[in-house]
């Protein structure tokens, strides 16, 4: 018995090796993602992403988290939101306030979190993505 | 053997225990008070109304699913259910109030009159008299709650834009602007002549100032005296991590209920109430640390309540119905908080204010729990999870309080059985 398991621990070693080089800058990411989402966003958008009602928007379920725009969703990280606009089909009445400290290193890591938890199964962000958009929203503004 | 017998007895007499609540709606409430749903799913209820007929009038934050957002509820066959639901109006909004034969109700940014006929039925619904346009809505605490004193006059609040007046609303490091330029057209109460048609700002008087945001306001006709709940401001731990941790933020500040006279100025956003100290403290937008106490020039609460709770509506009880202690003291109902996040919300609950010879006692007690849906003793830790939202409140003719629900659309009706 204690030989089985001991093979199952090699063999799942060796499969976790294998993976390890891709899948560690992943894990890293999100990790580093969550302690963001932790201190910055927690607050108005809640642990479970449900945010709040009438206030703050879900992150959980959002057609544009989990969107192919990341370079809106970039927009509204460095630069807020405090507009009517329509998410989802509902109206929130608070402000997502500017955080212009948050590097594109941030940024990645908290939209490839953000994109990746409850319920939500959408591609992670790189950091070229970031700071593609970044270039992009800066032309844009002139 | 004996000891599964225990446990299967335990078992039946929880469920036994909670067939009783599911009893109330699903309320826990004082021995003697039953519980009903008076009506489901009527759309987003902010505040509620009622005519001496008992017909019953919510105003919506949105349209609901009808395209309706002011919904009329009779209860003609007095099963203590409404039966007969219609609706009318396109504008999003909180207040609603029943004055004679006039229904007022308020969009983010004016106020309406509507005429009701000898059934309650209102006459003019798509062409009601504007009493006042104008009134300042930029999203963030936008809603023009309304109550009457007795010479018609309207008290309507409208709410500041912001946080805690900084030049740049809720960003880290940024001052708070000193004086405050929201509070010359918001953070406050103004007064407006409720049988005057098409006023703005300059036909108002900016009757008490300081408040954030109260969406609860009731005139306490026993005292003719105005009360309102304010919604203290957010944020403390996250903007000034080094002065106040998660959990004194969770504490701070308190949600606060004050007795209005003409002229009063409660201190936002120059002050915060701090509940454990008793004191008024300066807010760190301008230059407070969490000890520095504030002026006293601003006006201090009759009661403190727990931190970012969110009182939603005030009612001076005056029916006959409940028993004698609830006689001119004042039900508070709270929404439920989301800044004590990371730790677990509060509220989701109403609660009532004993009055003696017309002052708050300072005491309070939760009168009807339960709203959110979660197990007795569990906590709700993410907002958007809690069942339902106490929001509006109302007494009818026969002496029963409604309290609506402006997640679901609820409106629960609380008895009491001699
Ligand atoms: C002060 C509260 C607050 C904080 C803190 C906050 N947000 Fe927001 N967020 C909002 C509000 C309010 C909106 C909607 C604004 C509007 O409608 O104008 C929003 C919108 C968004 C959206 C757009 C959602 C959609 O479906 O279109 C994203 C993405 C988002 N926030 C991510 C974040 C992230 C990531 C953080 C932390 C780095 C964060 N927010 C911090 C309040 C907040």
């Amino acid at each position: 018995m204690g030989n089985k398991r001991g093979n199952f621990f090699t063999i799942t070693c060796i499969f976790i090796g294998m993976m390890l080089s891709t899948q560690m800058v992943n894990a890293q990411n999100l990790i580093k993602g969550k302690k963001i989402f932790e201190t910055r966003c927690l607050v108005c958008h809640q642990a479970d992403g449900g945010g709040v009602p009438n206030m703050n928007p879900p992150l959980d379920g959002s057609t544009a988290v989990n969107g192919k725009d990341i370079a809106r969703m970039v927009k509204i990280i460095k630069n807020g939101l405090d507009e009517r606009v329509a998410i989802d089909g509902m109206y929130y009445n608070n402000a997502m306030i500017a955080m212009p400290d948050l590097t594109a290193e941030n940024i990645a890591d908290v939209l490839s979190y953000i994109r990746n938890s409850w319920s939500n199964k959408a591609g992670l962000v790189s950091l070229a993505q970031v700071n593609g958009a970044l270039v992009k929203n800066k032309s844009n503004k002139k | 053997m004996k000891k599964g017998l225990t446990l299967c007895c335990l078992a039946l007499c929880i469920n036994a225990v909670s067939g009783i609540a599911q009893d109330n709606a699903g309320l826990t409430l004082p021995a003697g008070f039953k519980a009903n749903l008076f009506a489901e799913n009527v759309g987003s209820a902010r505040h509620i109304a009622i005519t001496k007929s008992g017909v019953l009038f919510a105003k919506l934050n949105y349209p609901n699913k009808e395209g309706n957002s002011i919904v009329r509820l009779e209860d003609a066959n007095q099963d203590g259910i409404a039966e007969k639901i219609s609706g009318w109006g396109k504008y999003g909004g909180t207040g609603i109030y029943v004055k004679g034969n006039s229904l007022y109700a308020s969009s983010n940014e004016a106020i309406f009159k509507y005429e009701l006929n000898s059934k309650d039925e209102v006459v003019n619904p798509l062409s009601p008299v504007t009493i006042v346009s104008g009134l300042i809505d930029r999203r963030q605490h936008n809603s023009k709650s309304i109550t009457f004193d007795k010479a018609n006059n309207i008290y309507v609040n409208i709410g500041a834009y912001s946080n805690a007046c900084q030049t740049k609303d809720r960003t880290p490091g940024s001052e708070g602007m000193k004086p405050c330029p929201i509070l010359d057209s918001a953070g406050g109460i103004w007064k407006f002549d409720g049988s005057k048609a098409n006023q703005t700002y300059k036909d108002g008087k900016r009757y008490a100032t300081g408040l954030r945001n109260v969406v609860g306001l009731d005139w306490n006709t026993a005292t003719n005296q105005l009360f309102v709940a304010q919604h203290g401001r957010d944020q403390l731990n996250t903007f000034f991590p080094n002065l106040y941790t998660d959990a004194q933020n969770a504490e701070l500040p308190a949600e606060t209920f004050y007795a209005i006279n003409e002229g009063d100025n409660a201190g936002w956003p120059y002050v915060y109430y701090d509940p454990s100290q008793h004191k008024k403290m300066v807010a760190p937008e301008y230059g407070g640390d969490g000890k520095k106490e504030g002026s006293n020039e601003f006006k201090d609460p009759a009661v403190a309540f727990p931190a970012h709770m969110a009182p939603m509506g005030v009612l001076f009880y005056t029916g006959n119905q409940f028993p004698e202690k609830y006689k001119n003291g004042a039900f508070i109902s709270f929404h439920g908080s989301w800044n004590r996040a990371p730790l677990p919300q509060e509220g989701f609950f109403v609660a009532f204010v004993p009055f003696k010879d017309g002052k708050a006692t300072g005491e309070w007690e939760i009168f009807a729990n339960g709203f959110a849906g979660v197990e007795n003793g569990v906590k709700v830790t993410n907002t958007s999870k809690a069942k339902a939202r106490p929001c509006g409140l109302a007494q009818g003719p026969d002496g029963s309080i409604y309290v609506s629900d402006d997640t679901k659309g609820s409106i629960f009706k609380i008895s009491y059985l001699k």
